[in-house]
């Protein structure tokens, strides 16, 4: 099948699927423990969505993210090191300790970035995109953005000028079922969001947000036309949010029935059985048992490393004075 | 030098950026095809195609958050926002996007200039009248600037578009159809973060931004016949504020009043009075007086919006209780 992902591909994505589930995992155990500060965002269950949208895009592509982005971090190429010490406010993390989990960077990735005004990552990728279009490059702007974003006046504005010009950008809509912890039937009289891309001249697909190669096949197929100047895409990835909004979320909004239901259909189990016949369960293991190691090397490394130094950042603050 | 109106000198900044440097490109409200509603981007358009100079759609917030985004990306976008009262809803993108990423991400920079025009006088209402200069001038990583005279307006808008940080560049509404010399040549910049001597003064300082300069200059002119010497200066840049001149005014004159269209509470007034009293304290003879727009919206009906606007007699009035 056309732009079908390779066995290597798939294993690759598989295996940053295991990094991100397993960072949520001991994010959750340090914010238990009290060594992290602020509010973690966990994409637990939605790891498919992130890394799948982004395994066909190169450095030159650009990405905006949300408030949730730790998949869409690793997806882009982002070390996981850089992530964890990042999270943990260290010197050695991606912006030294100066943003936290949800306004990462690395704009020689093409990451830029993290954004946790709910909406804000839509029209941030239509400037990128829009930039691309006056210079005539040959990049493509993706933004992830949820159910709850798609709610925003900015969505509209920005989806209308994307079918607008024609602008090269993809629309990730990682459909999760809720906005913090408001489920999305409250908050919008469609269930399918995508359909709204009729409104914009803009085609849409919706995809099984658990099913990375199902999201790979419909965004890549998406990233080819927006290279072909044809345009924009949304792509509405059906998934579901297993933990709460944050850390700090004390839950009890969810039904049991549907997180019985989700947790079966646990992205990272589909993509086991789906490669299992393919290349054999001692190399899945293998690949699993590395990418634990890696996250917990990370943890280890992070919380060993130093905290970073305040100084005043004087070419953007002029006039700020050390405290 | 050639004689010509603000408008046109804006316009011929734009023209001669977007001529050296490809990257530059122009969008907003109907800035295309019709030229701006204020004509400063007559013609543009049919010089360098509609990608380059682009009508939008009624959008402003996806406009700005867009602005920031497409300077991080490779251009130098410059964006018209049509009336300064519509800021408010660009300021997610101001505060929240354009101040941080810098000082987070270190290696990027925002080269996108936001021109919008704002001020009283012309009878246009509470919701195209207004001067929102302290809303902006308050978020740190972003530059504020307000030419007064076509040379400023040419010299500081291509300083503008080659700065590699955010700028607001604001214009005002009564000042497009102002004629005064503009010196020839491309690259005849004028550098952001400098004020402008207007008149030498003995007595008293007034420090006075977008069109209040030309009313501190009638004041100036008044306050002459009561044998009054005032030095008049044109700060241009809110953001970054050359505090050097207005200290060395003040060491001169030892007098201060500040003059500025916008509300009074929280104001750039406010902010410069208090630069001025945490630095000068010692030179000062008497409080630093301000003249502002009273806390209240802008009326409509001539004798309305004229009672509230900062004038030559107002400002004039300030320097005498000043002086007492």
């Amino acid at each position: 099948m056309k732009n079908s992902p390779s066995i290597d591909e798939r294993l690759e994505m598989h295996r940053r699927m295991i990094v991100v589930r397993t960072l949520e995992e001991r994010l959750g155990e340090l914010h238990k423990a009290g060594k992290t500060r602020g509010p973690i965002h966990r994409c637990d269950g939605q790891e498919a969505v992130g890394i799948g949208a982004t395994a066909m895009l190169s450095d030159a592509d650009f990405i905006t993210s949300t408030h949730r982005g730790h998949a869409h971090y690793i997806g882009k190429g982002l070390k996981v090191e850089g992530v964890t010490a990042e999270i943990l406010g260290r010197e050695t993390g991606y912006c030294g300790g100066r943003a936290g989990h949800m306004l990462i960077g690395d704009p020689s990735k093409g990451m830029i970035g993290g954004n946790a005004i709910v909406g804000a990552s839509i029209p941030a990728a239509a400037g990128m995109a829009l930039s691309i279009q006056v210079r005539g490059g040959s990049e493509v702007a993706m933004c992830f953005f949820g159910d709850g974003a798609a709610q925003t006046g900015i969505c509209h504005e920005s989806m209308n000028m994307a079918g607008l010009w024609r602008l090269p950008m993809v629309f990730v809509l990682e459909h999760n079922q809720f906005g913090l912890t408001v489920h999305h039937s409250v908050q919008s009289p469609v269930e399918n969001l995508s359909m709204r891309g009729a409104g914009y001249a803009i085609p849409s697909e919706i995809v099984d947000g658990n099913d990375v190669v199902a999201v790979y096949r419909a965004v890549s197929a998406a990233v080819e036309r927006a290279r072909r100047g044809e345009g924009p895409t949304i792509i509405e990835a059906k998934t579901y949010r297993i933990e709460g909004f944050s850390t700090s979320d004390m839950g009890g909004y969810q039904k049991e029935e549907d997180l019985i239901a989700w947790k079966e259909r646990d992205p990272i189990r589909i993509s086991q059985l789906s490669l299992l016949e393919a290349v054999g369960k001692a190399k899945l293991d293998e690949i699993e048992a590395a990418a634990v190691a890696e996250v917990d090397k990370s943890v280890e490394d992070a919380l060993a490393a130093p905290l970073p130094t305040f100084s005043v950042f004087q070419q953007t603050s002029p006039y700020a004075k050390a405290v | 030098m050639t004689k010509m109106r603000y408008a046109e000198a804006l316009n011929q900044a734009l023209r001669e950026e977007m001529l050296r440097d490809p990257t530059v490109f122009l969008f907003g409200e109907d800035i295309g095809r019709y030229g701006g509603v204020f004509k400063v981007t007559r013609g543009l358009m049919e010089e360098f195609g509609q990608s380059r100079v682009r009508d939008t759609p009624i959008s402003e917030q996806a406009l700005a958050a867009m602005a920031v985004t497409a300077s991080m990306t490779g251009t130098r976008p410059v964006l018209e926002i049509m009336y300064a009262d519509f800021m408010p809803l660009v300021l997610d993108a101001l505060i929240n996007q354009a101040s941080i990423y810098e000082y987070l991400w270190k290696d990027v920079s925002m080269p996108f200039v936001l021109r919008t025009q704002g001020g009283g006088g012309a009878g246009a209402g509470a919701q195209h009248s207004k001067s929102l200069d302290s809303l902006v001038a308050h978020i740190p990583g972003i530059k504020v600037v307000a030419p007064v005279t076509p040379a400023d307006a040419k010299g500081l808008l291509k300083s503008a578009i080659r700065d590699r940080q955010p700028v607001v560049f604001l214009e005002h509404k009564l000042l497009y159809n102002l004629r005064d010399d503009v010196p020839d040549g491309d690259d005849v910049l004028v550098e952001i973060g400098k004020a402008r001597k207007v008149t030498e003064g003995r007595d008293v300082s007034i420090f006075a931004t977008s069109r209040m300069v030309l009313e501190s200059q009638k004041a100036a002119e008044l306050l002459e016949k009561d044998g009054i010497s005032a030095e008049v200066i044109d700060l241009r840049s809110l953001r970054p504020l050359d505090i050097e001149t207005v200290t060395q005014s003040i060491a001169h004159t030892h007098n201060a009043v500040v003059v500025n269209e916008g509300w009074r509470f929280c104001g750039y007034a406010a902010e410069l009075s208090a630069t001025i009293m945490e630095q000068c304290f010692d030179d000062l003879d008497a409080p630093v007086a301000r003249v502002t727009l009273p806390d209240m919206p802008v009326p409509y009906s001539e004798p309305l919006e004229m009672a509230v606007l900062p004038n030559a007699a107002k400002i004039a009035d300030a320097v005498r209780s000043t002086l007492k």
